[in-house]
């Protein structure tokens, strides 16, 4: 058998094994909020270990591990393989002269299915959905990438300033308890550059005292700051509506061009959130490529000799601090008015860990691998909830993401379709070249 | 040029300089030297502003900048090459080079074409990763980083550390090529001997406290200096002594 051969099978069979420890850890019927269920049972009525082989778990950890892996191997730039049997192929796409039309019709594909997947699904429950669960996370995605994969601070309280977008938004349409700015409320169309602003301003505040601290000193503050926005907005009832939520409905986006009025129902959102992605990305790539961009690869790889050319680490922190934070507060005030209702039970600490896993899972610092990332575990995740085999619950997805994850950590550290620099970044640091301290965020202790 | 007076420096309850003071003019290579823990890179790290000092001065071309940060240095013209060598290892050279002129407005282009007319190694490796070079090669690369910013005054920490003799030689050899091309230079050296050829002046650092300063020539054939730092036998002259001489 050959090494490369081996490796696959290790490979596949370390998969294997989680997904029959997560099967065996929850039994047939039961879920994570029994986690030892299956174990006991098994001892206690031995003849129902049998019943593992049935469950549902096991078909759920092996969808995400195929498409997972199978992504993976049509992505391999090296070795043999997809790489020689589609050399004909490539050499077609990739000649210097045709690059440019590669991309270019690579765009244009993944546009036409865009176009056309609100059609196809008719489902409102899953248009919308799809608007609130992948296109809103691609961009919250797309924001802390800026903050983790470029400028390497670890945030763990994204979801902070998502709290805060939303609230802007429910704040400027006169939907809190609390009288709108200048008892006018707004539409939610116009309260976005508020959110945008505010969350800006919040992700400043929090950044200029703590971006000197590094590593995992960053990663409690920030952790603490996503708590303290959570007991904010459940126990300040009368600021905030508390656990109830806002009320009444925060109101869709709508425009009134002349006479007519046109209401932004789930294929309205879909196409304008697919828009505000496109945006994103097109501001972003010119970022990563900008001064700015340089400064963070630098700041990133080597913070004293970034500081001896004339680079203020500080300043280029905060900034990347405070876009991460604008773009969630952005996310924030468009899904505030596409659901209409603000909970604080959606601002936990899972939602940061979420978010944090699809930039983890895509690429760290790859704006490719991002969207990838998030579109097919968000996906998996919509796709889950509205087809859930028996016995799943909606809790039950972060058991699976963590046996993921745990696995991409060993097998795949750079993330599915990883940035070229990153993906060196992380192989130096395992050889012990450069002054990469932590291999994961690509910070000095 | 370059004017530190009574720097003192603690580390907690430890202090690592005792008021230090020397002066750099314009257009000289001066060499601090001393041994391990003598003070030469804490002096160094206060001058690039990595470490404040809580007393004394230090003026630049007769501007205070005793409480300048580090990354203000370099458009003020001073550039720093950092102990141990700190290139972005992730980086190309090109890209490492064009760092250096992060802080210059206009084009660089020309400057680039300097640094590879004075490091041709650099030119042949220039699409080669920073890491992936030799630890001379490297050396190279941090220095022409520091230049591309067109300092008037260079400060380098230890330049020769862990290289090979002749990689050394080599070193050095730019480093006067550096001042004949009209920048200043400071170097903190642990190769005393090879520092003060180099070397227009030096100081002798010794447990935080200048102990000695005096043309490098001179310097280089000073019986306490050839003891203590370049550990020959001085039979002719005074007896030698093992202890550590005392300039105060």
């Amino acid at each position: 058998m050959s090494t490369e051969m081996r490796v696959h099978l290790r490979r596949w069979l370390s998969f294997f094994a989680m997904a029959a420890l997560i099967a065996i850890m929850t039994g047939p019927s039961g879920s994570n909020n029994a986690p030892v269920q299956g174990l006991t049972q098994s001892f206690a009525q031995p003849y129902s270990y049998f019943g593992l082989f049935r469950a549902q778990r096991w078909m759920i950890f092996f969808t995400f591990a195929l498409v997972a892996l199978g992504l993976q191997t049509l992505w391999r730039r090296s070795g043999g393989g997809v790489r020689a049997r589609t050399a004909v192929l490539r050499q077609g796409f990739e000649a210097p002269g045709r690059r440019r039309a590669t991309v270019l019709s690579a765009v244009v594909v993944v546009a036409l299915v865009a176009l056309f997947i609100p059609h196809l699904i008719s489902n409102p429950g899953i248009q919308s959905g799809i608007v609130e669960q992948v296109l809103a996370y691609v961009i919250l995605a797309l924001g802390l990438n800026v903050v983790v994969g470029w400028a390497g601070l670890l945030d763990l309280g994204y979801v902070g300033f998502y709290a805060i977008g939303a609230y802007v938004t429910a704040w400027m349409t006169g939907r809190l308890p609390i009288a709108a700015p200048f008892h006018h409320p707004v539409s939610s169309f116009a309260a976005i550059p508020v959110a945008i602003v505010f969350t800006m301003l919040a992700g400043v505040i929090l950044g200029a005292p703590t971006l000197r601290l590094r590593g995992d000193y960053l990663a409690i503050v920030t952790l603490g700051f996503g708590e303290i926005i959570l007991v904010f907005s459940n126990n300040l009832t009368n600021v905030t509506g508390g656990s109830q939520g806002t009320n009444p409905y925060i109101p869709s986006f709508t425009f009134r061009i002349g006479g007519l009025k046109y209401l932004f129902g789930n294929v309205g959102y879909y196409f304008l959130v697919a828009g505000f992605v496109v945006v994103t990305i097109v501001l972003f790539r010119l970022l990563e490529h900008s001064r700015v961009g340089r400064a963070w690869t630098a700041i990133r790889e080597d913070e004293v000799a970034a500081e001896s050319i004339g680079i203020n680490p500080l300043k280029y922190k905060v900034m990347a601090f405070a876009i991460g934070a604008s773009v969630s507060g952005f996310a924030g005030a468009v899904t505030a008015s596409q659901i209409g209702v603000v909970y604080p039970s959606t601002f936990s600490l899972y939602f940061s860990v979420n978010v944090l896993t699809l930039v983890i899972f895509g690429g760290m610092g790859s704006i490719v691998g991002v969207i990838f990332g998030s579109i097919l575990v968000q996906g998996i995740a919509v796709y889950l909830r509205f087809y859930p085999p028996s016995g799943y619950q909606a809790s039950d997805l972060y058991m699976y993401l963590g046996a993921l994850l745990i696995m991409m950590m060993i097998y795949r550290p750079a993330g599915l379709i990883p940035s070229r620099r990153r993906r060196r970044e992380i192989y130096q640091a395992e050889d012990g070249i450069g002054h990469e301290g932590d291999v994961l965020l690509g910070e000095q202790s | 040029m370059l004017k530190v007076t009574d720097a003192v420096v603690r580390y907690g309850a430890i202090t690592a300089l005792h008021g230090v003071s020397f002066e750099v003019e314009q257009g000289e290579i001066v060499t601090l030297l001393g041994a391990n823990g003598a003070g030469k890179s804490t002096t160094l790290r206060m001058l690039s502003g990595l470490h404040a000092a809580q007393a004394g001065r230090v003026e630049f071309e007769g501007r205070d900048i005793t409480k300048v940060k580090a990354h203000e240095l370099s458009s003020l013209g001073i550039a720093h090459v950092p102990e141990g060598r700190r290139i972005f290892p992730q980086m190309t050279v090109e890209e490492n080079l064009e760092m250096g002129a992060f802080t210059r407005k206009g084009s660089y282009g020309e400057d680039l074409e300097r640094m590879y007319g004075m490091f041709p190694i650099l030119k042949d490796r220039r699409k080669q990763l920073g890491g992936n070079l030799s630890g001379g090669e490297q050396q190279m690369l941090a220095i022409g980083r520091a230049l591309m910013s067109q300092p008037r005054l260079i400060l380098l920490d230890e330049p020769s550390m862990g290289l090979a003799p002749m990689i050394i030689d080599q070193i050095f050899r730019i480093i006067a090529e550096i001042r004949d091309g009209g920048t200043t230079v400071l170097v903190v050296e642990q190769n005393a001997s090879q520092a003060l050829r180099l070397a227009d002046r030096g100081y002798v650092l010794e447990n935080g406290r200048v102990v000695l300063a005096d043309d490098a020539d001179r310097l280089l054939v000073d019986p306490r200096v050839r003891a203590v730092y370049l550990g020959e036998e001085v039979s002719t002259e005074e007896p030698a002594s093992s202890e550590i001489p005392s300039g105060e």
